[in-house]
């Protein structure tokens, strides 16, 4: 299958994705704008993209830089108040602004990892080649996310039951 | 150790955004993809008495119309693989058409004025199919008679060809040309799709 599948169907298959990750690493409201930047350099690069490339580790990794741009346009807007931005853990309908918040408040390797790998479902190696660094302090910066979150989301200790 | 399982779930939940935001989201996508000129085919589809059309359009003009039967996603593939896989769901390209494609099923347009692209024909199929408009609105001609009108008189089996390969159909008006016979011939949207079309513009 070497076939290329029309752009549309890479933003229909990867679209909420590549949201949920931009979501998780700059909050609700920065997360669109990172979101039409990554798909527009996309779609500008995609017929030059092999046919074999793992689609969604290509996207992840554009979204990464544009966070990256759009992290650093907002610091230069921001005016520091040493609290974190309302917009960052804004909840829509359904949304568990606990847990956006206790990810917010993770450091931005660790955010980023977790949201790669337990998000976008990258393997650590795919993870470390976008962070940079090695596979295992990927796997480590993950790790450790999520066990911050664990002992910080109020959510978890209630929910265990409920799954069980 | 009882470790949370759901934590991954909880945190694609934490996430998740609507449809109507995920839509919202494509068009800007699209407006912008547009504006930079790297939209190289825009599509849309249209209800219409013959089914659902889709309706794909590069910067130069309407490349394709497909009926149903041709199966819309794998239209959408050839055109990425002949055209360009840059293709989005954008409508506004398509307003024009779409507008006269209504009319037309209202019976309230006899011919279409939109930029055609015909870069998905060539050769002896695309000297038939650009002189099918000379056909006029409610008249026949026989594959005899294109093959005539296109300049090889014997070439009457490349005239269904071309006919049955047309990538704009409706709107380049292969329908219009029957057998000498009087039979309606075949039709690449099928014999009810010809019938259909055939009685609109009889009645109008």
């Amino acid at each position: 299958m070497t076939l290329k599948q029309p752009f549309e169907t890479v933003v229909a298959v990867h679209g909420s994705t590549v949201l949920r990750v931009c979501r998780a690493v700059l909050g609700t409201v920065d997360a669109d704008d990172a979101w039409s930047e990554t798909f527009l350099s996309a779609m500008r690069a995609y017929p030059d993209l092999p046919a074999d490339a793992n689609v969604e580790a290509w996207l992840v990794t554009i979204a990464h830089r544009k966070a990256i741009d759009v992290t650093r346009a907002t610091s230069r807007r921001a005016i520091p108040t040493g609290e974190l931005p309302e917009t960052a853990i804004t909840p829509e309908a359904g949304h568990d602004p606990d847990l956006a918040d206790a990810l917010a408040r993770l450091p931005d390797r660790q955010k980023q990892a977790v949201a790669y790998h337990y998000l976008a479902g990258l393997p650590y190696g795919e993870v470390a080649a976008i962070l940079g660094g090695s596979t295992d302090a990927a796997r480590r910066a993950a790790a450790d996310g999520i066990a911050t979150l664990r002992r910080t989301y109020p959510g978890v200790a209630t929910r265990k039951g409920e799954h069980r | 150790m009882n470790t949370n399982h759901d934590l991954p779930r909880d945190l694609a939940r934490a996430y998740e955004a609507t449809p109507e935001h995920l839509r919202a989201l494509q068009a800007r996508l699209a407006a912008a993809a547009q504006g930079e000129g790297i939209l190289d085919v825009a599509y849309r589809t249209v209800d219409s008495p013959v089914g659902s059309l889709l309706l794909a359009a590069t910067e130069a003009g309407l490349v394709r119309v497909a009926y149903a039967s041709e199966d819309h996603d794998t239209v959408l593939q050839t055109l990425s693989d002949r055209i360009s896989p840059r293709i989005l769901y954008a409508p506004a390209r398509l307003d024009t058409v779409a507008r006269e494609l209504d009319e037309y099923f209202a019976g309230q347009r006899h011919s279409f004025d939109v930029p055609l692209d015909w870069r998905l024909s060539a050769g002896f199929r695309s000297t038939v199919l650009h002189r099918l408009p000379e056909i006029g609105y409610g008249h026949t001609a026989s594959y005899a008679a294109v093959a005539q009108l296109a300049g090889h008189p014997r070439a009457i089996r490349a005239v269904g060809t071309a006919c049955a390969t047309n990538p704009l159909p409706v709107v380049v008006p292969c329908h219009r040309v029957v057998r000498s016979d009087g039979g309606m011939g075949g039709y690449l949207g099928g014999v009810e799709a010809k019938r259909t079309l055939l009685s609109l513009e009889a009645a109008a």
